[in-house]
């Protein structure tokens, strides 16, 4: 039987006015790689928030390890969109990446030669080695999004949240950053995706969350990724590519 | 004059405002990425009525006692801000701009009844509405002093934990940093600051103290080590080249000297910083305009192939 990372019972959210999250159950597995898919609003980086405990949750539980978040946070993960952050702010791409190691370094004290490499380690790993002592507000958005990935790569995280890395990057940098993705599901970690791109659902993720409101589905691409499930999940309001073919690539007509 | 300016009052003066520059330089960066320019400047207007209530409450003008009241006001005027930004559908800068003018305009007030309780002009409180530094005895200058290496040393200390708060505090929190301390704190040493800055500088003139040095420091580096030392360079300077031109005329105020000279290194920085001065920008857009103009038509397109 393989080790349950995340179980998430329950769990209910909302926004001033809106419940956006209600009745929210699953159970994830380690070493799997699972895309959040849903539409817009349908709440999946308040889901994720939500299970950080970033945002607060109306009633519900949820469980890192048969354990509480705060035990298990050094294991756990977190790449926020990038737009979420003021990337005119004058620091390096060396410095956020070390900005990973702050939870092991301890507050008050400052990083040293060794966290500095250990960064720039992770840096390479993404391809940005060439760019360590580039101001983050001289890099491409995409670039950016490798530097977000090679700070969550240096927490050496057991669990990994990110909410759309693939949004608004070249075709270069998804490949590199999907790459990294497959090597943590290979090393056993467990990893969750907000995704958009419902084209590549299937070649990426092996276990699909499908989100709106609530979970619709959490399984196996396989089993859960089904044209039923997609329109159930997008409210129907689909056009279906290739209809002719069972398993045709599904996309939005909104 | 000279006497004057080598009197030993005067050069605790002169010391305790070059550190008020100092500390007002380094929490000014952090308001300033903080994106709360104006939050420094509501404050210290919204301090203004604490000072007065304070002396006619305890009738002591000692600056330990009216930095209490004026704590107390700007912390009552920075709740109020939230609270009407959290309440309503006010947006925090027209927050800020509300309590400043309610709180400035009950603090004028409350100096003018105050002038007709206490015979004449014998409060003197007056000064703290453009500051004088002069006026400060012995014991101010040391509280002052005291209050101000303690925001220099808490800054200093924390600066990795500020600089991922500021940049990034979701993922701050994220690995069990305290957002809520950190605002806590933040606040704390911002309060202190413009509350040990009035009496030398003035409730109008310690927002220009507090932002100006930290813009200034922003047009000549990329990095927030660099800028968060530059703004405390300039507001040292600011602080003592202010106090030392104001010491020239007998009851020159303090504040609006200090923000010439911080204004004065502004303009400056705003032509030739070397990150983002308009010279420097100039001349890099001439370059650029130079080189393409050097090169035949297509040629780049043929570079770009290869």
């Amino acid at each position: 039987m393989t080790e349950q990372v995340l179980t998430v019972e329950n769990l209910a959210a909302a926004y001033r006015k809106n419940t956006v999250l209600h009745d929210i159950h699953f159970t994830v597995n380690a070493g799997s790689l699972t895309g959040i898919v849903g539409p817009n609003g349908a709440g999946k980086s308040t889901l994720i928030k939500t299970i950080l405990g970033l945002h607060p949750a109306l009633s519900g539980k949820v469980s890192f390890f048969q354990s509480t978040y705060e035990k298990a946070k050094r294991k756990i993960g977190y790449v926020p969109q990038r737009g979420s952050v003021d990337w005119d702010f004058p620091t390096t791409a060396l410095d956020v990446v070390t900005m990973g190691l702050y939870g092991q370094i301890g507050w008050f004290k400052w990083p040293s030669r060794f966290h500095k490499a250990k960064a720039y380690e992770s840096l390479e790993k993404m391809g940005m080695a060439d760019y360590a002592n580039r101001q983050i507000s001289q890099l491409s958005g995409g670039q950016q999004q490798r530097v977000f990935l090679a700070r969550a790569l240096v927490q050496n995280a057991e669990i990994y949240f990110m909410d759309e890395p693939l949004a608004g990057v070249d075709a270069a940098t998804e490949r590199a950053i999907m790459a990294i993705l497959k090597e943590l599901k290979a090393a056993g970690k467990t990893v969750m995706v907000v995704h958009h791109d419902l084209q590549t659902v299937r070649d990426y993720f092996d276990h699909v969350l499908l989100l709106n409101r609530t979970v619709i589905q959490y399984g196996k691409t396989d089993h859960v990724f089904t044209k039923e499930n997609i329109a159930r999940t997008y409210g129907g309001n689909m056009r279906w590519m290739g209809v002719e073919n069972q398993d045709g690539l599904p996309s939005i007509q909104q | 004059m000279g006497s004057l300016l080598f009197s030993s009052n005067t050069q605790w003066v002169l010391l305790s405002t070059t550190i008020l520059g100092i500390a007002a330089g380094t929490i000014g960066s952090i308001a300033y990425w903080k994106r709360q320019n104006l939050m420094s400047d509501a404050l210290s207007h919204a301090a203004l009525p604490g000072v007065v209530v304070a002396f006619l409450l305890l009738g002591e003008k000692k600056l330990f006692v009216l930095i209490i009241g004026a704590a107390i006001s700007a912390l009552i005027g920075a709740l109020f801000i939230q609270v009407i930004h959290a309440s309503s559908r006010i947006s925090e800068d027209a927050a800020m701009g509300m309590i400043l003018s309610i709180f400035y305009g009950l603090g004028v007030m409350l100096l003018t009844i105050s002038n007709r309780i206490v015979s004449g002009n014998q409060s003197g409180l007056d000064k703290f509405i453009y500051g004088q530094a002069a006026a400060m005895v012995k014991t101010d200058v040391f509280t002052m002093l005291f209050l101000a290496l303690l925001v220099i040393l808490i800054v200093f200390l924390l600066f990795k934990e500020w600089k991922i708060y500021l940049f990034d505090p979701v993922f701050a929190k994220g690995i069990g940093l305290s957002i809520k301390g950190m605002n806590i704190i933040y606040t704390a040493l911002l309060v202190t600051t413009i509350v040990i800055g009035i009496q030398a500088v003035g409730v109008i003139m310690m927002a220009a103290l507090l932002i100006t040095p930290a813009v200034s420091a922003r047009y000549w580096t990329q990095s927030f080590k660099m800028m968060l030392l530059l703004a405390t360079f300039f507001g040292g300077i600011s602080g003592s080249a202010g106090t030392f031109i104001s010491a020239y005329g007998s009851g020159w105020p303090t504040g609006p000297f200090i923000v010439v000279v911080a204004s004065s290194i502004f303009i400056f920085s705003l032509f030739f910083g070397k990150e983002k001065g308009i010279l420097v920008r100039h001349m890099q857009f001439r370059m650029h305009q130079k080189k393409i103009a050097l090169q035949p038509p297509g040629s780049r397109q043929r570079e770009w192939n290869k």
